[in-house]
């Protein structure tokens, strides 16, 4: 399920890769098809939190896909008015497959072509493996990256890192 | 980064010594194959760690398993009546063959009281506490089931038991 590393409880794996544009930045806007005659921009979604999660591929055994768990956690980003998209170098046909498979109430959008091109203007691509990182970017209102994260290597990030930062900065928007 | 915010106590489902300076907790899901799979594994490190704590915590990805909720339900209510475990384990030993019959047939055959359980099935407070199980869950760091945290911090590794073991052993060397 996960990779094998030497320290499977070792902290070091939990401070994620030194990648990924940084809170303070511009989010970078991008267009991406998400199904074969429909695209979504980034900037459609200016006036809400947006949370972007790149991922390697769609497929991956469903106990440890990191979609299906953020599918689950949804309704605590609603809560927040929060947009999640989703984004791989999957074609939309695959996409299309897998989103009905793991019944996802979210967009699946495809950085297929160029391929990466948009996971590496968020510098999460994986050069190596020719996918994106396992990378998530919390943009609030006014499209300004507040929050990030890119996974280790096989380690899925998981939900309660972005779910803490919507939340703060929820809170610091409803204390001014 | 991931580590346990809700930590074990008197609510949870526990196996073994509380004192035990060894805690392992598993957030699983019923009908996940991947926690079938780790359930004699798991078996086993308590009987070579009787001294080792152990806990079962609710996740159910129900968007994807239809029968994760009413599993954990059916749990649930079998801990109300003090058979948590032998529900636990017959929910993952007949892994192949859930259903909401089956739910029914395994209470039997523990001997529930079965107004009761089909009672307790249906309680709302029921459906709460596997809900918060599984917010505490994603709030901790779980990221797939089965998810465990050793002495409170997410263990990434394989669910090797030779790994698991030293791993264990690095903890409370016997």
């Amino acid at each position: 399920m996960n990779a094998a590393r030497p320290s499977p409880t070792g902290s070091d794996q939990d401070r994620g890769q030194d990648k990924g544009l940084t809170a303070g930045q511009n989010a970078p806007d991008f267009s991406l098809k998400t199904t074969p005659d429909q695209r979504v921009s980034l900037k459609e979604f200016r006036g809400q939190p947006v949370i972007l999660t790149f991922y390697p591929a769609d497929w991956s055994p469903v106990c440890s896909d990191e979609m299906a768990l953020f599918n689950q956690v949804l309704p605590e980003f609603k809560k927040h008015r929060a947009m999640l998209l989703g984004i791989s170098v999957d074609n939309v046909w695959c996409h299309i497959a897998f989103a009905k498979d793991r019944n996802l109430h979210f967009p699946l959008l495809s950085d297929f072509h160029p391929k990466g091109e948009v996971s590496s203007l968020y510098d999460a691509y994986n050069e190596n493996e020719g996918v994106s990182e396992r990378a998530l970017f919390l943009i609030d209102e006014q499209g300004v990256i507040r929050w990030n994260y890119v996974a280790p290597i096989g380690i899925n990030p998981g939900a309660d890192g972005v779910l803490q930062a919507l939340e703060e900065m929820h809170a610091a928007t409803t204390a001014r | 980064m991931p580590r346990l915010i809700i930590p074990v106590s008197a609510e949870d489902h526990r196996r073994g010594p509380d004192d035990s300076p060894v805690q392992l907790v598993e957030y699983g899901d019923f009908e996940c194959p991947y926690c079938a799979a780790a359930h004699p594994l798991v078996q086993r490190l308590l009987q070579k760690f009787p001294e080792m704590l152990f806990v079962y915590r609710h996740f159910p990805l129900s968007e994807i398993h239809p029968l994760a909720l009413p599993a954990a339900y059916a749990a649930e209510a079998a801990d109300r009546q003090g058979k948590f475990w032998e529900m636990h384990d017959m929910l993952f030993e007949n892994h192949d063959r859930l259903s909401e019959d089956a739910f029914f047939a395994f209470a039997e055959t523990l001997d529930l009281d079965m107004a009761a359980f089909e009672e307790d099935i249906n309680d709302p407070s029921v459906a709460e506490r596997v809900q918060e199980q599984f917010i505490g869950g994603v709030r901790s760091g779980v990221n797939g089931t089965p998810t465990f945290f050793i002495n409170g911090q997410r263990y990434n590794g394989p669910l090797n038991e030779r790994i698991l073991e030293s791993t264990l052993h690095e903890l409370a060397p016997i």
